[in-house]
């Protein structure tokens, strides 16, 4: 066979290359997160001063009354947006990924529906699990986002757990939660209608720093478990059966995932709301950036949906003056476009 | 390291894809595995990789494992947005961490420069053409650096030019690096020119093993594939089988 000219070195220099521009996107990614972050806190009804933020956080100014909005509201709030953001990202990434499907997501696949339910069932029915109802709903919703995806997987193993069939048990488990909570919704008094409806927006406000441990320690868990699978996952997007071929047990990789987009999506929905569109945006933002090379692609749709929710969060106390629209309408009214503009200039098509 | 197949059998549902089939391939041959659509090659091919249920027995002799496989599937149909470079990295799955050993790199450097296609290393398989992704695949089976190297229609999607090529390159680095390679084809000629031996299957079932220009002959060629076939010899000895027509009812064997 004729050989190329092909310079010894350009192969290892691509790869480096390739590995740069990830770390490049994900260092990028961050600053604009931080940026964001400091504009996050310094937006709301009383607007701080940039620099009166920054002095607050670091403790070198002792103003009392902006050191009470940055951290006891302002901070937790921008802190929840952004590991929110994270882990609606990455979860969508991941079920991207497993399922070999651009349309998936927690939101497109009923996770966050069966998160919503468990939480419209606490609000309608009153207490069932013997915790203070502002505790009670998160933990509901957590265990339903969980249900739901043993119900996604469970419904998808029927017939061999194909990607297919996932997409599909998915989707019917979306349409089964909405239809539960269209009827819990219909019986319920018109108070406890309103309060549902309001938490299906989604919403910041109820951040603690408390909330934000829970929601940190499981990103910080899933992030490492990931990572050891993420070669086995980049193989599974070239099909089920080249990744078997390559040696990956595709059955546990799948079970493996999707108990961790259970526990991120879980988490994430739990304390703000079903917030669509992140999930499945981000990841698809994060792949025109870095490709497949799932170390790249995983990190990178947590940033980019951190950095989403973020600038979500920021839109979403300055479109109205005086008022705070939930954050689940702003993502998607602002994002959609965005997200319009970005898929239709992209020259190279991946899906 | 050896491939011993006693009473194989895979079945799909009702249909029965290998029904009792026994052979060897042996070390540092290229096996052909011929037959028609259906016949149960690729079945074959995917028990040994461990891919489909089957009953009987396969043995690899010798310190094979999982590892020393590298199986090249049939479709190569993807859009992953992966370069050519990840995509034969992920050949060495096994190897892998979350960093790369420049030992890898410089493998897969190899593996493409071997197949000729280092200049794709940045192009993403979406963009490639079908016979340069098979390409691509094989390249990545031959990353795995494989003791056992299946191959399910390597060739299918290339040019005149390139089947030659990939079939030199697949019969030098068996006898080389002393290879059990089963290579599913349907040119006859290819088969008869690269393969050392060669099985015929017919129903899910061996219907001829031996040396490619032994078993390939005009009984076979009518009941097997219903064609009737013309054969001549190259200057240099080789055969060269031309199919004609279809003929009428091939019987079983």
């Amino acid at each position: 066979m004729h050989h190329v000219g092909s310079d010894e070195g350009a192969i290892s220099a691509l790869y480096t290359s390739l590995a740069d521009r990830r770390r490049a996107v994900l260092l990028f990614g961050v600053c604009a997160l931080f940026m964001s972050l400091l504009v996050d806190v310094a937006t709301g009804p009383a607007l701080l001063p940039i620099t009166a933020v920054v002095g607050s956080v670091l403790r070198l100014a002792k103003d009392p009354t902006v050191d009470a909005i940055v951290w006891t509201i302002r901070l937790p709030t921008a802190f929840v947006a952004i590991a929110v953001g994270a882990a609606l990202g990455l979860s969508g990434g991941i079920m991207q990924t497993i399922l070999n499907n651009p349309l998936a997501s927690s939101y497109t696949l009923g996770v966050s529906a069966g998160a919503g339910f468990g939480a419209a069932l606490v609000i309608v029915l009153g207490v069932v699990v013997p915790l203070p109802e502002a505790w009670a709903i998160p933990v509901m919703s957590f265990l339903f986002a969980g249900l739901a995806c043993a119900g996604v997987y469970g419904i998808g193993s029927l017939r061999g757990a194909s990607p297919e069939m996932l997409v599909l048990g998915g989707i019917a488990l979306l349409f089964l939660f909405q239809a539960l909570l269209a009827l819990l919704q219909f019986a319920a008094s018109p108070e406890a209608l309103q309060q549902i409806v309001f938490w299906l927006f989604g919403s910041l406000q109820k951040a603690t720093w408390a909330k934000l441990w829970i929601i940190s320690i499981v990103l910080g868990g899933a992030f490492p478990l990931l990572l050891v699978d993420a070669w086995r996952l980049t193989a599974l997007k070239l099909g089920d059966d080249r990744a078997r071929g390559l040696g990956v047990d595709v059955a546990r990789l799948r079970l493996r995932a999707f108990a961790i987009i259970s526990a991120l999506t879980g988490v994430a929905v739990a304390f703000v709301g079903t917030i669509g569109f992140v999930g499945l945006v981000a990841p698809h933002i994060a792949r025109m950036l870095v490709g497949e090379d799932q170390r790249g692609l995983l990190p990178a749709s947590a940033v980019c949906g951190a950095l989403l929710l973020s600038l979500a969060s920021i839109a979403s106390k300055s479109v109205l003056p005086g008022a705070i629209v939930p954050i689940g309408i702003v993502t998607s009214l602002i994002g959609v476009p965005f997200f319009v503009w970005l898929v239709t200039r992209s020259r190279r098509a991946f899906w | 390291m050896s491939v011993d197949i006693q009473t194989l059998s895979v079945r799909y549902g009702a249909t029965r894809a290998l029904d009792g089939v026994t052979l060897t391939a042996k070390p540092g041959e290229v096996l052909a595995v011929l037959g028609p659509n259906g016949s149960g090659k690729s079945s074959l091919v995917k028990a040994i990789a461990g891919l489909v249920r089957y009953t009987g027995q396969i043995v690899l002799a010798g310190s094979a494992t999982r590892d020393s496989i590298g199986y090249m599937p049939q479709d190569t149909a993807t859009r992953a947005a992966l370069t050519v470079l990840e995509a034969v990295l992920l050949g060495r799955l096994g190897q892998l961490g979350l960093r790369v050993k420049p030992a890898d790199v410089e493998l897969a450097r190899q593996v493409l420069t071997e197949l000729d296609i280092a200049a794709l290393a940045g192009r993403y398989l979406g963009e490639l053409s079908g016979g340069q992704r098979q390409l691509v695949f094989l390249a990545q089976a031959l990353a795995a650096e494989p003791k056992i190297l299946l191959l399910d229609e390597p060739i299918s999607a290339l040019d005149i030019r390139h089947q030659l090529e990939v079939m030199e390159v697949v019969r030098r680095l068996t006898h080389e690096r002393v290879l059990t390679t089963l290579v599913i084809l349907h040119d006859l000629n290819i088969a008869a020119r690269f393969a050392d031996q060669a099985v015929l299957f017919h129903g899910g079932k061996v219907v001829g093993l031996g040396a490619p220009a032994d078993i390939i002959d005009a009984l076979r060629l009518a009941q097997v594939f219903g064609v009737e076939a013309a054969f001549s010899t190259t200057p240099d000895g080789r055969l060269v089988v031309t199919p004609v027509r279809p003929c009428r009812s091939p019987k079983a064997l």
